[in-house]
């Protein structure tokens, strides 16, 4: 579903990104973990398709599909979705209205005929249902004043509302305390599914034991430094990054 | 059809639909002929037919308009006006012997209001919403006026109500805003030719919607309307008035007054939803909107509210007012002004506190993108008897992209010690993040823009009655088209 090929990167002119290779099947969840400025935001950037984030060499291929040249709406109308690390506030836009919107601007792009109000509640209040969420939440503006964990929620909400193929989760448990953590891990585990593929961007093995990976990476200084499988994970926290450090090379 | 082909076919569509008001409607027109003079005051009166006092208190107003000089004092710059160069009176000729009803309005006319979105058939209408119909000079069609009737509420066209009720035109035309007030107040007194006129009597809640639509079709000529409605003691009126003109190269002038008058307890609500024609990308043609409107709480416990969208004309210059004279009045002022291009908007409010107790509420949401300029000026002043009078002010700036302005000018002045006056003021960009978590969610860039603008103002767009506030939304959207990427 995704095949990232030795891509290079970079913001503002400095390289971030120095040949990172990854595929990922449709079923499968990869974590990608790695120190602080490894690149791991950026790479969840360059899959957006964020401005000022540069692919300099590589590629990355979609269902086949080059995506560099695509715009950020066309990539998420064609099922690619970032849960934020920092879910951005929009003053005085309610949550159902941001929702609406976004699915129907999918669905216009599918040539789909657009919910009406009615349909587009009843299919939102299924998955608010589904994952545990009050529907005081969906009344708020977007992210405006809601906690760390409700932003979080709130992200995993989304996703399970746009129903993406390829989900990727920037540092989601950055700022959530045990409980919170909990609670996204269940709405993200209860999103697996053999047709998904979920790519989880984390500097700490604890949401690891909550969302419990298919395969893990190392990223460090730009490259993907080592691959196993979810006791990769374990052996970091026990370790630590260093022998990935910039000084090790 | 690949994603960008589509793309690029929906981006033609809405470039094509940014002023989808601006057609022309042919029909063959009766003008005055050009330029302004005391002949020309006469010939508007005697097209109206209307009665000496009315003539007398029109030469008087053009008069001392000959001595008046043009406001200096606002931001907004634009060449010295020609007032030789325009038409004061255009009507369409069928309209010459006064239509009795819709059936014999010229069938030109209801298709163009058709194609603006307001079927004059009652059958075809807004349920709820009466509405009064002005096309350049005069008032084509009024809807609803047998029904409002029978409550007594009296809603028609003010060349009407001249004749009808003459009195009570004698008595309030000009008791809010005077002739002397300023110079483009002044013009309207003296060739003001249509616009609508409300009474609603005692105890009476107007059972629906009224509103004027007004449409400037001719060519180089200028619209002058007069607004003029009366709340009588314990009485509710909820008002707007929607606007759009052709698309020309040329700017014409549009210089109404609206005076508002609430009696006891009465209540006045006002929506306007301004969209005249606002020039092009380059600034070439458009509307300047050079309006005057005041209410004045002459009753205890009475109150006015202004609630205005203007995303419209190249210059807009506008400053809803109330007057709050009645013990415990209230004075509120909701705005949304949009600028976009190379518009240029002045607009604000002021909030006379004479009263006891009195309050009034300020929230201006001022929206500005492309090359244009806009200037938040308002006036609270609460005079020496207002005691434990109260004003909260709240003015917010979004500024899209950055090469245009946004500027606050607020006057405050208080003569007495126990009245409290507060402003607030924000200015803001819509930021790169924000338009990237819509547009990562599958929402288009302008779109995104749209959502962003209407959350910010939201708080104002509650205000409108909700037939139009969907409207109002889209307007939004439209408006700023263009203003990114």
């Amino acid at each position: 579903m995704l095949e990232i090929k030795n891509l290079h990167a970079s913001v503002e002119g400095k390289e971030i990104l120095r040949g990172v290779d990854l595929t990922i099947n449709a079923g499968e969840v990869h974590a990608i973990m790695g120190p602080n400025g490894s690149g791991k935001s950026t790479l969840s950037y360059l899959i957006a398709g964020r401005e000022g984030y540069e692919i300099t060499e590589g590629q990355i291929l979609y269902d086949g599909k080059d995506l560099t040249d695509m715009a950020p709406e066309d990539r998420a109308a064609e099922g690619v979705f970032l849960a934020f690390q920092y879910p951005v506030e929009i003053p005085g836009v309610p949550n159902t209205t941001f929702l609406k919107e976004a699915v129907n601007a999918i669905r216009r792009y599918h040539n789909e005929e657009e919910l009406d109000a009615l349909q587009f509640v009843k299919m939102l209040r299924a998955k608010t249902k589904e994952l545990g969420i009050s529907d005081d939440m969906l009344k708020r503006a977007v992210n405006v004043g809601f906690s760390g964990g409700e932003k979080k929620r709130n992200e995993i909400l989304q996703m399970a509302v746009l129903n993406p193929k390829l989900a990727v989760l920037d540092e989601t448990d950055s700022g959530l305390d045990i409980d919170a953590l909990k609670v996204v891990s269940d709405g993200v585990n209860h999103l697996r599914s053999p047709d998904r593929a979920i790519l989880v961007i984390t500097h700490y093995q604890r949401l690891l034991d909550h969302i419990v990976p298919d395969f893990v990476h190392v990223l460090a200084h730009g490259k993907i430094r080592r691959s196993g499988g979810k006791e990769l994970a374990l052996e970091l926290e026990e370790k630590g990054y260093a022998e990935y450090s910039v000084a090790a090379e | 059809m690949s994603a960008k082909a589509q793309t690029i076919e929906q981006v033609n569509e809405l470039t094509d639909d940014k002023y989808k008001y601006g057609f022309v409607t042919d029909i063959e027109m009766e003008s005055a002929p050009k330029g302004l003079s005391e002949d020309i005051v006469r010939f508007i009166s005697a097209k109206k037919n209307e009665p000496e006092w009315m003539l007398e208190l029109r030469l008087k107003a053009y008069r001392h308009w000959l001595t008046m000089p043009e406001p200096e004092w606002l931001k907004p710059d634009f060449p010295a006006m020609d007032y030789q160069d325009a038409y004061y009176y255009a009507a369409p000729k069928s309209s010459g012997d006064k239509p009795q009803s819709l059936d014999e309005v010229d069938p030109e006319l209801l298709r163009t209001y058709e194609k603006l979105g307001i079927p004059l058939r009652e059958q075809e209408m807004l349920a709820g919403v009466a509405v009064d119909a002005v096309f350049d000079s005069v008032s084509v069609a009024t809807t609803f006026k047998h029904k409002l009737e029978e409550v007594g509420v009296i809603f028609c066209p003010i060349s009407e109500a001249i004749q009808r009720v003459p009195d009570m035109v004698k008595k309030y035309l000009g008791s809010v805003v005077p002739y002397t007030d300023n110079k483009h107040a002044c013009l309207n007194a003296a060739v003001f030719t249509d616009g609508s006129f409300v009474y609603i009597p005692k105890g009476t809640r107007c059972p629906m919607e009224l509103s004027t639509y007004f449409r400037i079709n001719a060519e180089n000529t200028g619209q002058f309307e007069r607004t003029l409605i009366i709340a009588d003691d314990d009485s509710y009126v909820s008002y707007l008035e929607g606007c759009t003109a052709p698309q020309r190269d040329d700017n014409q002038l549009h210089a109404a007054v609206v005076e508002l008058i609430t009696m006891d307890n009465a209540e006045i609500k006002y929506s306007t939803v301004q969209n005249w024609y606002p020039g092009d990308e380059d600034g070439k043609g458009g509307i300047y909107n050079f309006v005057t409107k005041r209410a004045a709480c002459r009753g205890v416990n009475s109150k006015v509210s202004w609630t205005q969208v203007e995303t419209g004309s190249a210059i807009t210059w506008k400053y809803p007012s109330c007057i709050l004279i009645g013990d415990n009045s209230v004075g509120e002022f909701y705005s949304i002004a949009i600028t976009n291009n190379m518009q240029q908007a002045d607009t604000g409010t002021k909030m006379i506190h004479l009263g006891k107790n009195t309050s009034s509420k300020i929230i201006s949401k001022g929206i500005s993108a492309g090359r244009a300029d806009q200037t938040y000026r308002g006036l609270v002043r609460m005079g020496p008897k207002a005691v434990g009078s109260r004003n909260y002010t709240q003015c917010d700036s979004l500024l899209i992209g950055d090469q245009c302005g946004a500027h606050t000018v607020p006057y405050i002045e208080s003569k007495n010690k126990s009245a409290i006056v507060e402003h607030e003021a924000t200015t803001s960009k819509i930021s790169e993040d924000q338009l990237f978590y819509l547009r990562q969610r599958g929402i288009g860039e302008e779109e995104a823009v749209a959502l962003v603008v209407n959350g910010f103002c939201r708080e104002v767009l509650q205000q409108l009655p909700m037939e139009f506030a969907v409207e109002a939304q889209k307007l939004v959207g439209i408006s700023l088209e263009g203003s990114v990427g």
